[in-house]
């Protein structure tokens, strides 16, 4: 028998998915008022268009078709999940970690190819909020792999098919904002 | 969505695709150095971008409107915020103060970029 705060929904949504919502909109605040930040900062500092010169819109860009893929792979095992498929929503949980992973790897050649030239956290405002915005990101990149793991092998055993759909929401919402975090820090130099 | 009717689901891979070539538009727009094609290109896509993956991925059109207002509440707050204490950031001086240091800091920075592009 389950807990009634697993079953009950007074406002028709399951009671875990209103949890993944309340946590992503938690969420746009944390991200939202960093961004906002850096924007303004941005703005009000033209110089900070040569600091983000020494950015590598190569691996940005590669960053960006990981993550829009691994938010592929990891709908498709929603749709797994949801159809009852277990062990295919499992396969697809295990892409959409392979993607963060690669995620981290390319972040990780990234910052210390930049460290090498002399661009760390302490050395201005801009590389601070770059190190930051994206350290930040890519913690939440390793806490929806580590979850989507363990909710892996749940999904595997065909148990708790519904928790696929929500580290899906979560890991949707990391994807969302890299998608403004790619143009802010790579693209507007 | 799980624990409700099922639902049908939209072609993702084709929704994957649009969104690959929208990232290829966004990186070639700004190549172009006209500030103007570099903001649409580069934000006014992501925006796209946003909009693609929490209709279809998220599937935020066929949920509870609740959770479309919990987000939206959010993002106002953020909006909130910004313009709250963007018009301090932004400029360095007003009617009745300057931020020394602020201005200092740019003349500086843009001087040794004068000198040495490549200084940081």
């Amino acid at each position: 028998m389950k807990p009634i705060a697993t079953t009950r929904s007074v406002t028709g949504i399951p009671t875990g998915r209103l949890a993944i919502w309340w946590v992503i909109t938690s969420e746009i605040v944390i991200f939202g008022g960093l961004l906002a930040s850096y924007i303004m900062h941005r703005l009000g500092h033209e110089e900070w268009a040569g600091y983000a010169a020494h950015t590598n819109t190569l691996a940005g860009g590669t960053n960006t078709f990981v993550l829009l893929t691994s938010s592929l792979t990891i709908v498709l095992a929603h749709k797994a999940a949801e159809a009852g498929d277990g062990r295919k929503a499992f396969r697809f949980i295990w892409c959409t970690i392979f993607g963060g992973l690669t995620f981290l790897v390319i972040k990780s050649l990234e910052w210390t190819a930049e460290i090498k030239a002399g661009y760390t956290i302490t050395t201005n405002n801009f590389w601070s909020f770059y190190y930051t915005a994206a350290g930040l990101h890519g913690l939440h990149v390793i806490a929806g792999m580590i979850i989507m793991g363990i909710i892996s092998f749940q999904a595997r055993r065909n148990k708790e098919l519904q928790r696929v759909e929500l580290i899906g929401l979560y890991w949707h919402f990391v994807d969302l904002v890299w998608i403004f975090l790619f143009p802010l820090l790579y693209i507007a130099k | 969505m799980s624990g409700e009717h099922a639902h049908a689901h939209p072609n993702y891979i084709k929704i994957w695709a649009i969104l690959v070539f929208l990232l290829l538009v966004s990186v070639a727009g700004p190549m172009l150095e006209h500030p103007i094609i570099t903001l649409i290109t580069a934000f006014g896509i992501a925006f796209v971008k946003a909009f693609l993956v929490a209709k279809h991925f998220m599937h935020l059109n066929i949920e509870k409107k609740l959770a479309t207002y919990l987000l939206c509440t959010a993002v106002a707050f953020m909006l909130l915020f910004f313009a709250g204490t963007a018009p301090d950031i932004m400029r360095h001086e007003g009617q009745n103060w300057e931020h020394q240091s602020a201005k200092h800091e740019t003349a500086r920075a843009l001087k040794a970029a004068e000198h040495d592009p490549a200084a940081h």
